[in-house]
């Protein structure tokens, strides 16, 4: 009775925790919330197995939480996406663990099948979550291959993995032998692998959101396998968060869950495309010499000056040209002249969800400054300039007009309305989804092509 | 042996904080996005529980297997409610500036 008490307890404090995650100023005591709980339930935990002085698991305790320690200490903002990948597969691992050793503690003979197949499941899905964030991670962080892998037999090969697995876990259930629930495991682990390693750039968001929802899935069914009511509620929220943020993730790239799993990369869309040229992203280092000669001497200071509502769009390539302080300093110069600066945020700007916003926090940009893409549209037509730094698919007016391109209703930052835009784009090839960009042939843009980090400084020197 | 009585509660359990946790966290703005993730991946260091209680009761064969997975759920844990916070913290520092700054370069690894 008193478990089941505490447990309730820790789940509203896990809940209120995330409920204090609602607004920028009290989300700090969320977290600490959390973390206030989850000790709580250790040291619970411990209580009830009667093994507060049981040494070697303070040891294990300790050697987990210094790595973790000095994991979370190091870790640049930049580098969010893999830690937070690396962390989704140590959680499925986990998971798939502790089923793992549930099931050689359990009398296989006489257990209830329903336990058998939440502990293959638990096990299945773990493995699962923990190759393919192990490939994601690997991946964000440059160390394999970062473009998509396609290999012919790609579906089959998932498909009769998936065929398999769900074989060997029914079977499970009537058979359980060792061997099967090894076999799960390694199936389910080959399918992380081979299901992520297609997935690539600008998919990423996606992965990594549905990645973090199957670790909270395995941590719950794993519960269920052990009989843990905290893991299975615990494990539900995190299920829960994961999936939300796919959803938003999907809805804002204007594509589907199982077009980014099966690796479609948007060119590949069956794409009526009708005037507007779809580019692969190779070649062009002419167009980019030629596009260089072009924009010798833009004149952009008169209008720079007279502008007095500035609204600033970053994209993922301001992060990649490391051009976030020279953004923050543009921004306080602009203040400094008495103009009103705002910065606009696509969901999808970044490699996971939110992103942005913690690299603009990082270099000490005030989160007020800080606009969602709803707040920002109503905005544009009353901005006088608009300053792209690295972003090309979120500005992308043929989201709009453009029939039959992957972009195609996808929901883009209105920037054309403004008075003026500056690009500070590295060149003029289209982004990841390969449509071109029509923007950038409006009278009112101004192109600066070239590395963001040289680019920005030009501009602060206009101003001075 | 897990008493099975307690079934029910579990998969009561498992409905009723889907639910709130759907209302809780669709509120979440797009804003601390990133720090829910992580906050999320600390959250799903809940396995230590299980962990744990495997680890104490497990005899040696298995006992092994159980000590990497508390050590793998403790990483998720601490590192998890670390990095939120340094996150959270960037954003409670209006405009004094956050943990980089101008002319600092990121190590690109």
């Amino acid at each position: 009775m008193v478990g089941i008490v505490l447990a309730v307890l820790f789940i509203i404090g896990f809940v209120a925790g995330i409920r204090l995650m609602q607004s920028p100023r009290t989300a700090l005591w969320g977290n600490r919330l959390g973390a206030l709980s989850m000790a709580m339930a250790i040291v619970y935990t411990l209580w009830e197995l009667d093994a507060l002085a049981h040494y070697p698991a303070w040891l294990a305790l300790a050697l987990g939480g210094f790595s973790g320690f000095f994991l979370g200490r190091g870790v640049k903002m930049i580098h969010m996406p893999q830690t937070v990948a690396l962390l989704n597969g140590l959680g499925g691992g986990a998971s798939a663990l502790v089923a793992g050793s549930a099931v050689s503690l359990l009398d296989l003979g006489t257990t209830p099948s329903i336990y058998l197949l939440t502990a293959s499941l638990a096990l299945g899905v773990g493995s699962m979550t923990l190759s393919g964030s192990m490939v994601a991670s690997l991946k964000l962080q440059g160390w394999v291959f970062q473009r998509p892998v396609h290999w012919h037999f790609h579906n089959t090969v998932l498909t009769g993995m998936i065929a398999g697995g769900a074989f060997l876990i029914l079977a499970s259930m009537f058979f359980p032998v060792l061997i099967a629930f090894l076999l799960i495991v390694m199936i389910f682990f080959a399918y992380g692998i081979v299901m992520a390693v297609r997935i690539g750039g600008a998919d990423m968001p996606v992965i990594i959101s549905l990645l973090n929802a199957l670790s909270g899935v395995a941590a719950s069914i794993s519960g269920l396998a052990v009989g843990n009511t905290l893991l299975v509620a615990v494990g539900a929220l995190v299920g829960v968060a994961g999936l939300i943020l796919t959803r938003i993730m999907c809805k804002a790239m204007n594509r589907s869950l199982s077009e980014v799993l099966a690796g479609l990369k948007p060119e590949e869309k069956s794409s009526t495309t009708g005037n507007f040229k779809v580019n692969k992203k190779e070649h062009v280092e002419e167009d980019r010499l030629a596009a260089g000669e072009a924009d010798k001497a833009p004149d952009y200071t008169q209008f720079m000056q007279e502008a007095q509502r500035i609204v600033i769009v970053p994209g993922y390539g301001m992060a990649v040209a490391q051009a976030q302080a020279q953004v923050k300093d543009l921004a306080d110069m602009l203040e400094a002249k008495g103009k009103d600066v705002k910065f606009a945020i696509h969901p999808v700007a970044g490699r996971m969800p939110g992103h942005m916003n913690v690299l603009l926090a990082e270099v000490g940009i005030d989160y007020e400054k800080l606009m969602d893409i709803d707040t920002a549209n109503p905005q544009f037509k009353k901005t006088d300039l608009v300053i792209v730094v690295g972003a090309c698919d979120v500005i992308n007016p043929a989201a709009h007009a453009a029939e039959g391109t992957p972009i195609y209703g996808m929901p883009i930052l209105e920037v054309e309305a403004a008075k003026h835009i500056i690009i500070c784009n590295l060149d003029e090839k289209p982004g990841y989804s390969g449509v071109e960009n029509t923007l950038y042939k409006k009278d009112n843009v101004i192109p600066m092509w070239g590395n963001a980090a040289e680019t920005i400084p030009l501009i602060k020197e206009s101003l001075s | 042996m897990i008493p099975s009585s307690l079934l029910p509660l579990m998969l009561i359990a498992l409905a009723v904080s889907s639910i709130i946790g759907y209302k809780v966290i669709s509120a979440v703005p797009s804003l601390l996005h990133t720090p829910l993730m992580s906050g999320m991946n600390a959250l799903s260091g809940i396995t230590v529980l299980g962990s744990l209680a495997v680890f104490v009761t497990a005899s040696s064969a298995v006992k092994p297997l159980a000590a990497v997975a508390v050590v793998m759920a403790m990483i998720n844990v601490v590192g998890g409610f670390w990095v939120t916070e340094r996150m959270l913290r960037m954003f409670q520092q209006k405009g004094k500036g956050g943990e980089m700054k101008a002319g600092k370069k990121i190590p690109w690894s």
